[in-house]
């Protein structure tokens, strides 16, 4: 009777979090949706403290747990609360990470009591182990990478690719070999094997590509989760498992369409290895890129009927967020029509400038995907480049020869004017040559985003 | 080969599960908005999180002496637990923001 009423427990925690993600997924109802998944898993956790296992539980082992989940508690909740809203991608990908090391942890200690007769078992272990742990170092590499830690060319090492190839196909023989004959040394092997192998797997993916990458890693730890969640007969940690898998793997599809790249194109990591040489230069083809000074930019945007601003990296380093509302609020009073073009991979996340700019209010109705951006670009008087490189690069469209080639991206330069905010020439984190930069209606503004946006700010006040 | 069949005649309930979830889940979320991105993803990380489960179980089945499971379950809720409630708070951070510029 007891037991039947916690299981019935736990088929609710199910729906709740099916429907909390129905929920997650539409604006109106989405912070709803958030709050019931996280009644959900109180509920699921409350459960299996109580849950009848065959057998007393010692008190000493919940004094274990209760530390442990106080601890948890506390570090969660304090770094969720101090995190900066641009520092947001850092922080999905190291929470991530560690679910998918918790997983390695039950995998593990699972190995070392299983029957080793029971090959499928054993086999559910090492598969749960290994995802768990390519998302456990890859998360946390990706974090490095995001927070500026570790810089892409540190970790490329030549030949990456077959590296990689070699990793991979040494992590599964040596996972068969286990499942075959478990021994202590080939577990020690395969641990070592999964976690360099994750970390050099997302060694060469980097800058554009890094939403790609964060939406894959998601996608595995639900993986990871679900099947730990075999190994323990609980079928709520597979439905939620399942679930995160699923929704992972849904925005890493997103992300690829976006880029109109296949997936396996961006895990070998062909963006940025290729295209590289004599990409940098402030001069292409004889041309070379003009500059504009505070004043003229106010003028221009001042004077003007319509602006678009692309938001792109450099707003969240610069944290220009604000500055950026301030200058659109400063513009609407001068009757400017103020809208912002979000390309589905400027910044570092899925939806990374959404947040950004939902963080200084700017209203939801101003921000303009890619079709609706370039629908109204043509008409457009002035656009405001803030940080952004590579979505909005006309190689994209006719150079078959460049590494974006074929990428939808924002066609700024059928604007009449587009001002292009970089803190200098040099590529972006891609590391290919725009040249954009080079066209006679594009012009250079030099300088941190948030600077040059405050001076335009006031330049701009002083016009009156 | 029978090791399989037997596996599969034993856990066929579970397979129906997955089978089921995994289409499920497909289906729920396909139609995200650009706007809901990041939140979906930190919402559904948070979920992932329900790996503290395994972990519960795992040391309330342990022996008191048994050091091993005890300090690495252990471990294994401290991260758990990082993951599902940062996971959930940052979420609802977030989403806080996009409520209150709807009022405005």
């Amino acid at each position: 009777m007891y037991k039947t009423l916690l299981d019935v427990g736990f088929l609710l925690a199910a729906i709740a979090f099916i429907t909390g993600l129905r929920r997650l997924s539409t604006p109106a109802t989405a912070r709803k949706g958030n709050i019931l998944a996280g009644i959900a898993m109180v509920g699921a956790i409350v459960i299996a403290l109580i849950y009848p296992l065959g057998g007393e539980t010692p008190a000493v082992n919940y004094g274990w747990i209760a530390g442990g989940m106080l601890i948890g508690s506390a570090i969660g909740w304090m770094a969720a609360k101090r995190v900066q809203m641009t520092a947001m991608p850092q922080l999905v990908s190291i929470f991530n990470g560690l679910g998918g090391a918790c997983a390695v942890l039950l995998a593990v200690l699972e190995m070392f009591k299983a029957s080793a007769d029971y090959k499928l078992g054993i086999a559910i272990s090492v598969f749960t182990l290994i995802v768990g742990a390519v998302s456990f170092t890859g998360s946390i590499l990706a974090y490095l990478k995001l927070d500026g830690k570790v810089r892409d060319k540190n970790v490329i090492l030549p030949g990456h690719t077959y590296i990689n190839l070699i990793l991979l196909v040494a992590t599964l023989v040596i996972a068969v070999l286990y499942t075959m004959a478990p021994s202590q040394a080939l577990l020690v092997g395969l641990i070592i094997l999964s976690l360099v192998y994750g970390f050099s797997f997302v060694a060469p993916i980097g800058g554009a590509d890094m939403p790609v990458v964060i939406s894959l890693l998601n996608s595995l730890t639900g993986i990871s989760a679900a099947t730990a969640g075999f190994i323990y007969g609980n079928q709520i940690m597979i439905i939620g498992g399942i679930l995160v898998g699923a929704s992972g793997t849904i925005l890493t599809v997103l992300m690829c369409q976006a880029m109109n790249r296949s997936l396996l194109n961006v895990i070998i990591g062909g963006f940025g290895s290729a295209g590289s040489g004599s990409s940098a230069g402030d001069s292409m083809d004889g041309k070379v890129a003009k500059e504009v000074s505070s004043y003229d930019a106010a003028v221009m945007l001042n004077y003007s009927t319509s602006v678009m601003i692309v938001p792109g990296y450099g707003l969240a380093v610069a944290q220009a967020q604000k500055v950026c509302k301030e200058l659109d609020e400063l513009l609407a009073e001068n009757n400017v029509d103020v809208n912002y073009a979000i390309h589905p991979v400027a910044g570092r996340m899925p939806g990374h400038m959404n947040v950004l700019l939902a963080e200084a209010d700017v209203p939801y109705s101003k921000l303009k995907d890619l079709d609706e951006a370039n629908a109204m670009l043509p008409a457009t008087d002035v656009v405001v480049i803030v940080g952004a490189n590579d979505v909005v690069n006309p190689s994209a469209l006719d150079d078959p020869g460049s590494p974006v080639y074929g990428m939808p991206v924002l066609k700024v330069w059928e604007a009449k004017n587009v001002i292009i905010m970089k803190r200098s020439m040099s590529p972006g984190y891609a590391g290919i040559q725009n040249p954009l930069f080079f066209n006679d209606n594009s012009s250079m503004f030099f300088g941190d985003a948030k600077d040059s946006i405050n001076k335009l700010v006031d330049e701009i006040k002083s016009l009156g | 080969m029978e090791q399989l069949t037997q596996f599969i005649g034993a856990n066929l309930i579970y397979i129906y599960l997955i089978a089921f979830t995994v289409l499920l889940g497909f289906e729920v979320i396909s139609k995200v908005p650009t706007v809901l991105h990041t939140p979906l993803m930190s919402g559904a990380n948070a979920i992932s999180g329900v790996v503290i489960i395994g972990a519960i179980i795992l040391i309330r089945t342990a022996e008191p002496d048994d050091m091993i499971s005890l300090v690495f379950g252990t471990l294994g809720i401290i991260l758990a637990m990082i993951n599902v409630v940062g996971g959930f708070t940052v979420t609802d951070r977030m989403l806080e923001m996009f409520k209150k510029k709807k009022k405005a």
